[in-house]
């Protein structure tokens, strides 16, 4: 069966969709990506969609699926690489996809993940701070 | 038996005379046009209607045989309204053959008047096409103007400019319609990818009115250039419009606005972890004139 590799780096995982996503792989994607979030304890999730010309509403839902269901589980997930056509068609579809995060390329990605969690450790340590006094 | 048609091939000369005194008489703007044109363009007219040949009729003006007729006419309403005439001048040269046409009518049937009614009748319908034609040609010739025109206003309407690396804007000029929003919005979103840039400056100032539509159209290129990971700042909003949005009750919360361009790339530049600061003038204006008192 066709599947997306989900590639592991550190605290992150790596998902490159490189063929045209049909409802099935969309959703044996959605599976394992979650399945290894779950197994690894990833921080951050990074979707690299620069080679999807083709989007409907079904894959639109998934990705918004997968980006909250990453959040339960404690990873927050950067979609990269949106083409101009893909964005469009989403909006006219009326999915602006408000809970996920977006940058142009997987290296502005990457660097948004970090700093997303450094934030967050400074977050904790301001809350271990505050319990102190 | 005689017809019309045979009658103008007969007597084309009176004819044409008689057109052109007629034309001379009430001819409004003489001023943009000599004589000897008029006389040439009347008689090119004339000589076209004779070149249909004798078994083309009046009544059917859609046939082949005045294919000739027909460019002759749509060239002189292109030459006439470009000499400044309007369209009724050009349709009021046309329409005065009927005179002309009248006449040799009464001549030859002027003692049957069933007959010379028929062919008066014949004669009106005919005048009356030609004139309508010429009307046409103008029209048709002001519509590709101005579809050319618009096609060239929506291709110079969206430039995107780079302010600095990683930093783009879009100043936008006149009103936003959806033909023009999905150029904007393409070309925004492709000169995002090209360009690499995070930051958008969408500038509305030129930008007379600002309706329900088209902040629905700009927040549409907002979420899209969002989704593809650019940050967009609203800029150049106008006292007026920042009313007529609230008025409108429409829900910019989402968006990054800024009243003046200059705002708005003070905060991209910040946002990207630049900074503007002003080199110490004071300083160099010490040293030089240290200088100068060295000298």
């Amino acid at each position: 069966m066709e599947r997306i590799p989900i590639l592991r780096m550190g605290n992150f995982l790596l998902v490159t969709i490189q063929v045209d996503m049909h409802d099935q792989l969309a959703l044996t994607l959605q599976d394992d990506l979650t399945n290894r979030i779950a197994e690894v304890g990833a921080k951050g999730v990074l979707i690299d969609i620069s080679s999807l010309e083709i989007v409907d509403s079904f894959i639109g839902r998934t990705l918004a699926n997968i980006a909250s269901m990453a959040r339960v589980l404690d990873a927050e997930t950067v979609v990269v690489g949106m083409q101009p056509a893909v964005a469009i068609t989403l909006v006219e579809l009326g999915m602006p996809l408000p809970g996920i995060r977006t940058a142009l390329n997987v290296e502005s990605g990457m660097d948004h993940l970090r700093e997303i969690l450094t934030s967050h450790e400074e977050n904790y340590d301001y809350d271990g701070d505050s319990t102190e006094d | 038996m005689k017809d019309l048609l045979s009658l103008i091939q007969k007597n084309h000369e009176s004819i044409l005379q008689d057109w052109l005194r007629d034309l001379k008489a009430r001819i409004t703007r003489s001023d943009l046009i000599n004589d000897r044109e008029l006389t040439a363009q009347a008689s090119e007219v004339l000589s076209a209607i004779r070149g249909a040949g004798g078994n083309s009729s009046l009544e059917n003006f859609d046939a082949a045989e005045w294919q000739p007729l027909k460019d002759v006419l749509g060239n002189l309403s292109a030459s006439w309204a470009t000499q400044g005439f309007t369209p009724s001048d050009t349709a009021r040269f046309v329409l005065s053959l009927k005179i002309a046409l009248f006449d040799v009518a009464r001549k030859q049937w002027g003692n049957n008047s069933e007959e010379l009614f028929a062919e008066v009748f014949r004669a009106n319908e005919f005048v009356d096409k030609l004139a309508l034609f010429t009307t046409d040609s103008y029209i048709y010739g002001r519509d590709q103007i101005i579809n050319r025109q618009q096609e060239e206003m929506l291709e110079l309407s969206t430039p995107v400019v780079t302010l600095w690396d990683g930093i783009i804007a879009l100043p936008l000029i006149g009103t936003l319609d959806s033909a023009r929003t999905q150029v904007v919005m393409e070309s925004l979103l492709q000169a995002i990818v090209q360009t690499n840039s995070r930051f958008a400056i969408i500038d509305i100032t030129g930008v007379p009115t600002v309706d329900t539509l088209v902040a629905q159209h700009l927040l549409k290129t907002i979420t899209a250039a969002r989704l593809m990971g650019a940050e967009c700042i609203l800029s150049g909003i106008r006292p007026q419009i920042a009313q007529t949005i609230v008025h409108l009750g429409i829900n910019l919360e989402d968006v990054i606005t800024k009243a003046k361009l200059s705002d708005a790339l003070w905060l991209a530049l910040e946002r990207s972890g630049r900074k503007v600061v002003r080199v110490n003038t004071a300083k160099s204006n010490g040293t030089s004139a240290a200088e100068q008192r060295g000298e």
